[in-house]
């Protein structure tokens, strides 16, 4: 029996639980030096000067530095429409932007020097003024790059049509503020360097340690041999760490300039200023159709917050075009973009990145569209969804999407949470007039995964003692790829999970590798896994036969006993151990390096149910239930799948209704605690209903697609929508995330008017 | 993260703690449980250049009984107070509050004496305290003094205590036998500071009520008195608790902040001390 699609613990875990965890903070580095940054403490405004001359001299203090001391190039994004014109420089030169960008470094003997003398560095700024509105900054009034003459960073290049909506009974309008949220990773970003004998080794908590590897390299001026880049442990990244941050390459650059080891860990309120924040989204939404419930035309107009400096986050909206029809068979979809700069921190890629932000506006704009014909929001998206016999499917906007069932996953969600029940609890809940109202919010969604172009490389070795080695291109920081891969290997070769090895996270030891995001790891890193097990095991079915004088192709694994045979005659056979090594022998070890490269991005789906409770004189908002259909294909490790959608579908009911970065009228970051900043926990949520679908998709082997990212598209606009749904019998249309109490009791105080 | 250098010393006795301070002037601070002081010290908004730890200091953590007043030890921790039996058994309104300070690290380090020396108007205790009337007791090199609670909030993070002065004892009467009782804190998360918060007692008559109290937190700069629904109440029927709440916010000045404006917490204040009244009177 194969090993996959069981529960199978993960084998990180022991570890973790019995030493702990190794992060970049605690990798020793003996006499390391360490950087504070000196952060701009004004949203908008040019450098005077910065006086550093005072902090160089306090006790411990190894140098001070500022822009013109550090000649490493200003950052440019490097993606499709982006302008490369807002390049960042790594230390403010001239203007700053945001508060919390760096304008100079401190590198002292102890932390605690560097936070003294930090103190001693006297920046004068001019104040200019700011801008933190989106449509504000549309319409380039106060420009942060005034030369350029706009404050937009991308544009999609499609314009809107003029008779999108024409022949349409009813035509509905939403505004909707996708709200910008802080990623907050457990561990907060850490770096630390070294350079000996001409080459620099970092130690980076990153998701991707060849991309920190390359940009350190071309910010640097390095080769390739001459950087080498570690990923330990690390806490979390939801695709916010990078390690190509300024921060990152002032301490690289630091430790090559000193020649001393240098190392920089940032504090939890830095954290939330300095880290790319996710999502940031302005969006205005004209849904349109007929009284019968089909849905004719939909459009998707998007203003999204760059921050001051474009990098993945201008990109986003891209993402949310490329998902604007969402799981329905709408005739005509319309999607149009533009990315500005406004004077905060930059957005990046956060959980989800664009499609969260386009099923947001596609399922709340189906829900006003069922409340403006008056059908239940099961039935309108029942009669619109894209029918199971329609893939692969080609949208209005060219998206292709592989495989799907999405009237299966929504009527197993309305089955699995009851849904006439609940309906029904809630009509009498009505009637009865109390203070706390039930809310049932639905969401039908559909994302990308694997959508960003690029293979993965993975090497598996067969050693003479007949273990197994994997080096694997993507870098886990969580996810169990560990446990997964293994797996995979195990179940092509019939090797023990626990001989199996895995080498990760490591520019030296992992010859190339793209990384761990966009839920691309297992149909990417996983299959290359997969593919390099099969090329393995079909050498080895060669050096059998060869050495029994039979078929190859009647070579079998027995995984019970780890050993190769001729089918129907065991006691024909070698153990991996014996084949390795006449492998080694013959000079050709038992060993596949594999370039797996993807044929194209798949299509997870799912529907999600919340019910919540809503106290009306309080604005209260208490989650009740959220049962969860999602389908990522075929499913290789039930745990770890659903560890994923734990995770992801609790970030996504913190965005709806807790969570979201702030700022003060002039660009003042006021949630840079987490006493500010509304970071869900345990206490808010319920216990889960996950409900099993399994739909695989043809475009790899194993029918695997990405499950990373599932639970926090699902689940932000079910729970958002059954917000609204709560209050929708005392009017209320529209309730932007996160609902706080304020914003329900105010948008319930204002539908009463 | 770090906090600017200071010096620091360990006081064995209140007397000690006081001596200390003296010596220290100005700068110097009292040091109990940390959980308000540290992280002030850390993002580097307080900077006391002499650290007092009473920590250990002898005889200031009891939880007693005489004379029908409860005594509270200022290095009493919040855990203590959740879980005390006398507490539960005489006062359960404070034994309550205390349990949803914070969560249970906060719980176990905060003490009750640091809740109310730093006067925060959003703290869980100092509302509750003002609401049971209890009295501080204070030493300074002068010696004790007694101040009612009423006197004892002054102002934003201020209260009457010296720069010189130990928080000694916190003394609650002990409320009515037969009193209703009731705590409605408004959060966002379970973890977090209430945004309004309301403490009810309230003395049942034959015909309704006798007597009610009610504490409002964070609808000022200090903890507050609804003293216009007091005195709505007092002699009144039952019935007239919806009424009474309506004037709840009277005579508080609200802050708006990223969690609420202030009419958002006027409308809080009304809701929450309806709510509190009716579940006092319900365990009446
Ligand atoms: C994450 C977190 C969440 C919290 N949540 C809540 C909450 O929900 N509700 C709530 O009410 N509180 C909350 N608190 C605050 C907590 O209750 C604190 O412990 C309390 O406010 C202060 O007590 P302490 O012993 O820690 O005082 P410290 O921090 O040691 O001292 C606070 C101040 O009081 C002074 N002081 C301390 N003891 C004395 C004394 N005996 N005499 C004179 N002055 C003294 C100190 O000099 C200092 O100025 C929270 C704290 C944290 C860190």
């Amino acid at each position: 029996m194969s090993i996959l699609g069981t529960r199978v613990l993960r084998t990180e875990d022991p570890r973790f639980l019995t030493q702990g965890g190794r992060y970049v903070d605690d990798v020793p580095l003996e006499g390391a030096l360490h950087v504070v940054f000196v952060r701009s403490a004004v949203a908008h405004a040019r450098l005077l000067s910065v006086d550093v001359e005072e902090a160089r001299r306090a006790p411990g203090v190894v140098t001070v530095v500022t822009a013109a001391d550090v000649d490493v190039p200003a950052q440019a994004p490097e993606l499709p429409m982006v302008t490369t014109e807002m390049a960042r420089p790594v230390l403010a030169a001239g203007t700053v932007r945001f508060v919390g960008e760096p304008v100079a470094a401190v590198v002292a003997e102890s932390v605690a020097a560097a936070v003294d003398a930090a103190e001693l560095v006297a920046v004068d700024y001019d104040p200019l003024p700011v801008v933190l509105d989106l449509e504000e900054s549309a319409r380039d009034e106060v420009l942060l790059f005034p030369e350029l003459g706009t404050n937009v960073a991308m544009r999609l290049p499609f314009p809107p049509s003029e008779d999108l909506f024409d022949g349409c009974e009813v035509v509905v309008r939403g505004r909707f503020r996708n709200q910008r949220v802080a990623p907050g990773p457990m561990e907060p970003r850490a770096t630390a360097a070294r350079w000996s004998d001409g080459r620099l080794t970092v130690w980076s908590s990153t998701q991707q340690p060849h991309g920190t590897a390359a940009g350190m390299r071309e910010a640097l001026g390095l080769s390739a041999e001459q950087v080498r880049v570690i990923a330990p442990d690390v806490g979390g990244g939801f695709g916010a760490k990078d390690g190509k941050y300024p921060e990152d390459l002032v301490v690289a650059w630091l430790a090559r300039r000193l020649e001393r080891p240098v190392r920089w860990r940032e504090t939890r309120s830095e954290n939330l200023v300095g880290m790319g924040h996710g999502r940031g989204q302005l969006q205005e939404v004209r849904v349109g159709g007929s009284r019968d419930g089909r849905i004719a035309a939909l459009r998707i107009d998007v203003l999204q917050d760059c921050g001051a400096y474009p990098s993945l986050g201008a990109f986003l909206p891209f993402l949310t075009r490329i998902m604007a029809a969402g799981v329905y068979a709408i005739p005509r979809v319309e999607c149009t973009a533009r990315s500005v700069v406004t004077n905060t921190t930059s957005t990046t890629a956060y959980r989800g990145a664009g499609r969260p932000e386009a099923a947001a506006a596609v399922e709340r704009a189906v829900d006003l569209f069922a409340t403006e014909i008056g059908m239940d929001p099961a039935e309108v998206r029942r009669v619109n969804l894209v029918p199971r016999d329609a893939f692969p499917y080609t949208t209005p906007v060219g998206t292709v999407y592989d495989s799907g069932d999405y009237p299966g996953a929504l009527e197993r969600l309305l089955e699995a949470a009851d849904y006439a029940g609940l309906r029904a609890e809630q009509a009498r809940r009505r009637e009865g007039g109390g203070a706390r109202q039930l809310g049932i919010g639905l969401s039908v969604y559909v994302e990308i995964t694997n959508g960003v172009p690029g293979g993965e490389y993975a090497g598996l070795e067969v050693r003479v003692d007949g273990s197994a080695v994997v080096r694997s291109g993507t870098s886990p920081h969580g996810q169990g790829h560990a446990t997964a891969w293994a797996m995979l290997a195990s179940d092509r070769l019939g090797i023990p999970m626990e001989r199996i090895e895995m080498v990760f996270n490591d520019t030296d030891l992992v010859r190339s590798g793209v990384g761990t995001f966009g839920s691309r790891s297992l149909q990417v890193g996983g299959m290359a896994v997969d593919q390099a097990a099969v090329v393995v095991l079909d050498r080895a079915r060669r050096l059998l036969a060869e050495l029994l004088e039979a078929d190859p192709a009647d070579v079998v694994v027995d995984a019970s006993t780890g050993r190769l045979h001729v089918a129907g005659s065991p006691a024909a056979g070698r153990s991996w151990a014996e084949l390795a090594a006449f492998a080694a022998e013959r000079g050709e070890p038992l060993a596949a390096d594999v370039d797996f490269q993807p044929q194209g991005a798949t299509f997870p789906f799912g529907a999600h149910l919340a019910l919540v409770e809503v106290d009306t004189e309080t604005g209260a908002v208490v989650l009740r239930r959220l049962v969860a259909v999602d389908d990522a294909g075929r499913i290789v490790n039930p745990l770890l799948a659903e560890g994923q959608r734990h995770g992801g579908i609790a970030q996504g009911a913190a965005q709806a209704l807790l969570e979201e970065v702030l700022y003060d009228a002039d660009g003042n970051p006021v949630t840079s605690t987490f006493a500010d900043y509304g970071m869900i926990t345990a206490a808010e949520l319920p216990s889960f209903e996950l409900v099993p679908m399994e739909t695989p998709t043809p475009l790899n082997e194993l029918g695997v697609k990405g499950i990373g990212e599932s639970g926090t598209i699902g689940a932000g606009p079910a729970v958002q929508n059954a917000v609204v749904d709560a209050l929708a019998h005392l009017g209320v249309r529209h309730v932007d995330m996160p609902a706080t109490p304020q914003r329900v009791w105010t948008a319930l105080r204002e539908a009463r008017r | 993260m770090i906090p600017a250098a200071f010096e620091y010393r360990r006081a064995a006795s209140v007397d000690e703690a006081v001596a200390l301070l003296a010596e220290g002037g100005e700068d110097a601070k009292l040091l109990a449980g940390g959980h308000s002081l540290l992280p002030l010290m850390k993002l580097r908004l307080a900077r006391p250049s002499l650290l007092v730890d009473i920590d250990r200091a002898a005889g200031m953590r009891h939880i007693d009984e005489r004379d029908g007043t409860l005594a509270i030890g200022a290095l009493a921790r919040h855990q203590d107070l959740a879980t005390s039996d006398l507490l539960r058994a005489r006062c359960p309104l404070l034994a309550h509050a205390a349990s949803l300070v914070g969560d249970p690290q906060v719980r176990h380090r905060g003490t009750a004496g640091g809740s109310v020396a730093h006067a925060d108007p959003a703290s869980d205790l100092c509302a509750v305290l003002r609401c049971l009337d209890a009295r501080m007791v204070v030493q300074g090199p002068a010696g004790r003094r007694t101040v009612a609670a009423a006197d004892f909030f002054v102002g934003f993070l201020e209260s009457a205590l010296g720069a010189d002065e130990v928080l000694v004892e916190i003394l609650v009467p002990v409320p009515a036998a037969g009193h209703g009782w009731s705590y409605q804190k408004f959060t966002r998360r379970a973890i977090d500071w209430a945004i309004v918060g309301v403490a009810a007692v309230v003395e049942p008559s034959p015909e309704g009520i006798a007597r009610a109290a009610v504490g409002l937190v964070n609808m000022g700069p200090t903890p507050l008195r609804a003293a216009a629904v007091e005195a709505a109440l007092r002699g009144a029927p039952r019935t007239a608790v919806a009424a009474a709440a309506a004037s709840a916010p009277e005579g508080t000045e609200p802050a708006a902040d990223i969690h609420a404006d202030a009419e958002f917490r006027a409308q809080l204040a009304t809701v929450l001390t309806r709510r509190a009244l009716e579940e006092a009177l319900s365990r009446c």
